[in-house]
């Protein structure tokens, strides 16, 4: 496999992951504009566990998602306090605050980015991209899909129905950072190098993109946006800002003519209909 | 020394204000982020250096400046609210930072990555305020802001469009059966927003003398908090919560280091999200629909 083709590869898998980073909290109805700074978290928290904790890369990963999903977890209270707009707001100042943080701390390399010396190589994080997406399918194929789809659609009436809301929701937005965490980490350890600069909202809303392009209401919609998002530009040939440009307009004119995302519930069954 | 940092902050803050007014706008009207505002603000910086670069007078740039805001505004309408009615709430939230990807890499493509030098239009002139010292231009661009926010509270105040803006506020449906033309009076929000966005990356490519294809987003992104910090939807918030963004941040590297600014900020943002998120000078949260 040549070199160019492992990384648009790598970059696929890791990105499908993220996509699911920023579906689960957007099923149960956060805008979560702040999952760049879980992948951070992540991919600072694994390459430190490998790099001066002496992990093997694989746990060191894990250890990513933990801490990952930890922060996730404590930050889920104040954050879920916040609905709507003010809620993809607060996240959003999170990012910059994460980001910023980082970008102060001697210990990784502050500024000048943060070497990771292990490596993992494409096939075990193929295997970590089918693990999430075999565990998403799962996942919603349980009562906690069914329930989290009914918190977003109606707070109150899933309330009144005897479901745990705020349960829910905090559990939405964990699982999405403990995955962008996963991501993250995993991104270290292949690339072996990461700069908190590039952890910014922008890359936050990227992945957002991803999501709301392949569709919100199946589970195959972040699959097939995270493949689209991937490797559209590099299929486009050209500059970088040509492919980006072509790209705006793609979104553009899918979500003028196809607002709820490409992949649908109802052309899912119009697909499987015999 | 503290005056001094006071001036720079209200100075930067200005700019902020400007933008936050923007979107402040927006989610007060039709209760959209419009993510395409750091890209209207970017075009009008790189338009003033192409303009000024190209020996236009000052004045001309600042009409083309404004000119590319408010019709580029009006192109964003088309693809975003004229489809909101009829989609899920985040549709143009998407579709308005597609606007901007679009137009960051337009500008890339025509003119670089580089950060330009806007050649400045008139001779360096500046007063002495106690120990402060103040460029003149920086503070006809202050006026200018506080003029055109105080113009545009009038408007709503007072005039037929201003009326149906805050009718529309309130529930667009309604708004319709009461027989305020909805169609055409959104994209006034729009124009006028692009507007103000506008004259501030012209104010900003003129007082700091750079302009850059991603200039817009730290501006938009400290815009985007001074409309939380002063109150969404209110336009008097927007231009305190600049100010006041403004201040933290040159504060914030007077006595923190230029790399601190960025937590001291949105540290700011988070805790009144947390603690107050109406803001300072908003009444009740409205319910979003986002």
């Amino acid at each position: 496999m040549s070199g160019y083709l492992e990384s648009v590869l790598v970059l696929l898998a890791i990105n499908m992951i993220l996509a699911y980073a920023a579906f689960l909290p957007m099923v149960a109805g956060q805008l979560n504009l702040g999952v760049a700074a879980f992948v951070a978290i992540g991919a600072y928290s694994g390459g430190y566990a490998s790099t001066a904790l002496g992990m093997p890369p694989v746990a060191a990963s894990l250890a990513g998602l933990c801490v990952a999903a930890a922060l996730g977890w404590i930050v889920a209270f104040p954050v879920l306090r916040t609905r709507g707009i003010y809620l993809a707001l607060a996240t959003f100042a999170l990012n910059q605050v994460v980001q910023g943080t980082i970008l102060n701390l001697d210990v990784v390399g502050g500024a000048a980015g943060y070497p990771v010396a292990a490596h993992i190589g494409f096939p075990i994080i193929a295997a970590f991209t089918l693990g999430v997406v075999v565990l998403m399918l799962a996942l919603f194929h349980t009562r906690f899909g069914i329930s989290v789809t009914a918190v977003s659609d109606d707070e109150r009436v899933a309330d009144v129905m005897g479901l745990s809301v705020r349960g829910l929701q905090s559990a939405a937005f964990t699982l999405g950072a403990a995955l962008a965490g996963l991501a993250g980490a995993l991104y270290a350890h292949h690339f072996n190098y990461i700069e908190a600069q590039n952890y910014g909202v922008l890359f936050s809303i990227y992945i957002v993109l991803y999501v709301l392009l392949g569709g919100t209401q199946t589970v195959y919609g972040p699959i097939l946006g995270a493949a689209v998002f991937t490797l559209l530009p590099e299929l486009l040939r050209g500059s970088a800002a040509w492919r980006y440009v072509i790209f705006a307009c793609l979104i553009i004119a899918i979500m003028s003519l196809r607002p709820q995302g490409v992949v649908t519930g109802a052309l899912l069954r119009r697909l499987t209909r015999q | 020394m503290l005056e001094q940092q006071i001036v720079n902050g209200v100075m930067l803050g200005s700019v902020y204000a400007l933008v936050a007014v923007a979107f402040t706008l927006a989610i007060g009207v039709l209760n959209f982020l419009n993510f395409s505002i750091p890209g209207l603000f970017m075009l009008a910086g790189m338009l003033t250096w192409f303009a000024l670069k190209s020996g236009l007078p000052w004045p001309l740039a600042a009409l083309l400046a404004l000119a590319s805001g408010g019709l580029l505004a009006l192109l964003v309408e088309r693809f975003t609210y004229r489809l909101m009615k009829h989609s899920a709430h985040f549709v143009p939230l998407v579709t308005s930072m597609a606007f901007l990807i679009l137009f960051e890499n337009l500008v890339l493509i025509a003119w670089g990555s580089d950060l330009q030098r806007v050649p400045v239009p008139f001779a360096s002139v500046s007063v002495t305020i106690g120990s402060a010292v103040v460029a003149v231009p920086q503070l006809i661009g202050l006026g200018c802001a506080v003029i055109a926010v105080a113009s545009l509270d009038q408007v709503l105040r007072r005039t037929r469009v201003g009326r149906g803006l805050r009718t529309i506020a309130e529930d667009p449906d309604t708004a319709a059966l009461l027989g305020v033309p909805v169609e055409r009076v959104v994209p006034v929000v729009f124009v006028v927003g692009g507007l103000f966005t506008a004259l501030g990356g012209f104010l900003f490519a003129i007082n700091y003398q750079q302009a850059s294809p991603f200039m817009g987003e730290e501006i938009a992104l400290k815009g985007i908090s001074a409309m939380v910090i002063g109150g969404m939807g209110n336009i008097w918030g927007a231009i305190l919560g600049g100010l006041l963004i403004g201040v933290i941040e040159t504060f914030s590297i007077h006595w923190f280091g230029a790399r601190a600014v960025d937590i001291g900020v949105y540290g700011v943002l988070l805790a009144i999200l947390f603690v107050r998120p109406t803001g300072i000078l908003g009444g009740a949260i409205r319910q979003a629909r986002m």
